[in-house]
């Protein structure tokens, strides 16, 4: 139902989410944003179930943002990552598992861009590319043949927009529109929506 | 002295009914000092029940936030038992909740309209129930899910807002109260409980003189737009149990935010303000939203008719209009319909309507205007 995708560059993450909020088979918002700013430079994208993602995104959220007033230092994203895999994997065998697949995409002034891939198992990999949901077995092909390290920025935006427009194509489900984001060494910039006829 | 043997005789069998309680959950929890204890009724009562049949075997428990040490024997909370029959036939997609209620915002506040039939598996349990209840003055909630866990935690949820309000001198927001209800239903994920709600208030806006320095100031409303450095409330509210130690904090934050928050402050809030929240963990602001299981047919008149700039009486009667034709199509909706409307000046309720008397004028107006095609067409 839900989607979410992230394309690292060689000094940019690019990540893209839909804006649907549903429930059952009800769209309740056209405009709901599934990203969470964990610190200037690190985005936090989250979809599950209900409860779970905005309980999950917002606990981390807060941690991350207590541990930059308590050591007056930001965590890199990889080491956000790395908590976040954390506490999934500690819940995970608990009473209360949480059901959320994440994308973290940050930059790092020291390592780079960095795309982190983590699912509701608490698995990790840091990867070039990366989706989350039904779309991204229609769209991960597509990364797979377009995708070079190297990629300028516009071109990662019409990569994206490829995607988009498979799923619009293909996809069962109405996904309207997308957020676009891009994080690169100045922070984080809001990118213009994708929606259906943007060309 | 007859009734000091019968008060005795009381108190012996109520001792004998603790004694058989094979579980410590009363006394566990009402001496819990956490700051956001919420009182649950003694187990012993709840096993009890008249009604046993067509209970769950084993009940199906959320042990919660660890953290929160009332929960801590999350066992002792009882089977409860379904609360729709058991369907012979599958249904195409999760039917929730058998009521129509819709909420939306417009340039005249905000608009909560319900239909009133309490339904028990099939049958109309009340056919002039209350499913849109007033929280306080400027802030009024509609209900859907299990209509006992809806009046419940309303009342709990209007507890802890005057208490807010007591402690802070200003009303929580409409954002604040949908975040505190969120909040407080997460621990019953996984549980029966159901509740949906859509909460519609107007919101006072922050005082103007926000360049104080008390903690007041890390306590301010925390709407999405905030920005993710300040602390939500719920947490300062669990950590001000604790010693002095994380309250000194988080004013020594406030402090040095506050200049900041000055610039802040003066663009505050203060309007309509519309959240839905669900017992699943679901909290979305909105400008419309409509909840239960009449909740589509009434989705498709008010998408084509509500925009912001409707008068009072265009917007009753197209709330009106929605909520009728979800009773007309949906078993679980009908009898009446309730609206209420907010506005800076708090709530206030339209008369409840019957809708049996716009189905028949419906008719009517139908005849009419076959009558007269039939006559022009005649001619």
């Amino acid at each position: 139902m839900e989607y979410l995708i992230g394309i690292q560059g060689p000094d940019y993450v690019l990540v893209a989410a839909d804006n649907v909020a549903a429930s059952s088979i009800i769209q309740m918002k056209h405009d709901y944003d599934k990203m969470f700013k964990l610190s200037d430079k690190i985005l936090l994208l989250c979809v599950g179930e209900a409860g779970d993602t905005v309980q999950f995104a917002e606990y981390i959220q807060k941690n991350v943002q207590l541990y930059k007033m308590r050591n007056g230092y930001e965590l890199s994203p990889s080491a956000a990552a790395n908590f976040t895999r954390k506490n999934l994997a500690d819940y995970l065998r608990s009473r209360t598992p949480y059901h959320v697949n994440l994308l973290l995409a940050g930059h790092d002034d020291a390592d780079g861009p960095g795309l982190f891939y983590m699912d509701y198992l608490a698995s990790l990999a840091k990867a070039p590319f990366a989706a989350h949901g039904y779309g991204a077995f229609l769209t991960l092909s597509i990364l797979d043949r377009y995708y070079r390290p190297d990629l300028t920025r516009d071109e990662a935006v019409d990569l994206l927009k490829k995607c988009v427009e498979e799923l619009n194509r293909r996809f069962i489900l109405n996904l309207p529109s997308f957020n676009v984001r891009l994080i690169d060494k100045d922070g984080i910039h809001d990118m213009e929506k994708i929606s259906i006829g943007t060309k | 002295m007859f009734q000091e043997r019968a008060s005795t005789v009381g108190s012996l069998v109520a001792l004998e009914k603790k004694k058989t309680c094979s579980y410590a959950t009363g006394a566990a929890l009402s001496n819990s000092t956490s700051q956001f204890h919420f009182y649950i009724p003694e187990a012993g009562y709840l096993e009890e029940s008249p009604i046993e049949f067509g209970q769950i075997s084993a009940p199906k428990t959320s042990s919660g936030i660890p953290s929160e040490e009332s929960f801590s024997s999350p066992s002792s909370l009882p089977a409860s038992f379904p609360f729709a029959s058991s369907e012979s036939v599958p249904l195409p997609f999760p039917m929730g909740h058998g009521t129509t209620t819709l909420a939306f915002m417009f340039q005249g506040g905000v608009l909560a309209a319900a239909d009133t039939r309490s339904s028990c598996s099939g049958l109309v349990a009340c056919p002039a129930a209350q499913k849109i209840l007033p929280i306080h003055s400027h802030l009024v909630g509609t209900t859907s899910g299990t209509s006992a866990d809806c009046a419940l935690w309303k009342r709990i949820l209007s507890r802890e807002l005057r208490l807010y309000q007591l402690r802070h001198g200003r009303r929580l927001s409409t954002g604040g109260a949908a975040k505190l209800l969120s909040h407080m239903l997460h621990p019953f994920k996984g549980t029966e409980l159901c509740v949906a709600a859509t909460l519609c208030g107007w919101d006072g806006g922050e005082l103007d003189d926000g360049c104080r320095d008390d903690h007041k100031g890390s306590e301010t409303d925390d709407s999405e737009r905030r920005d993710t450095t300040e602390t939500p409330k719920a947490d300062v509210e669990t950590t001000a149990g604790a010693p002095g130690e994380k309250v000194s904090l988080s004013k020594t934050q406030s402090s040095s935010r506050t200049k900041r928050q000055c610039s802040r402050r003066k663009i505050s809030f203060s309007g309509p303000g519309l959240f839905y929240v669900c017992s699943d963990g679901t909290r979305l602001e909105g400008k419309l939203f409509s909840v239960g299981s009449g909740s589509p047919y009434a989705y498709s008149i008010l998408d084509q008719g509500v925009r912001w700039g409707l008068t009072v009486e265009e917007a009753t009667s197209i709330a009106r209009e929605a909520v009728y034709r979800a009773t007309r199509r949906d078993a679980y909706s009908g009898n009446f319909v309730d609206i209420y409307h907010v506005t800076a000046n708090g709530w206030t309720r339209r008369t409840r309507e019957d809708l049996k008397e716009e189905y028949y004028r419906e008719k009517e107006r139908r005849r009419l205007e076959r009558e007269r095609r039939g006559t022009t067409s005649s001619e």
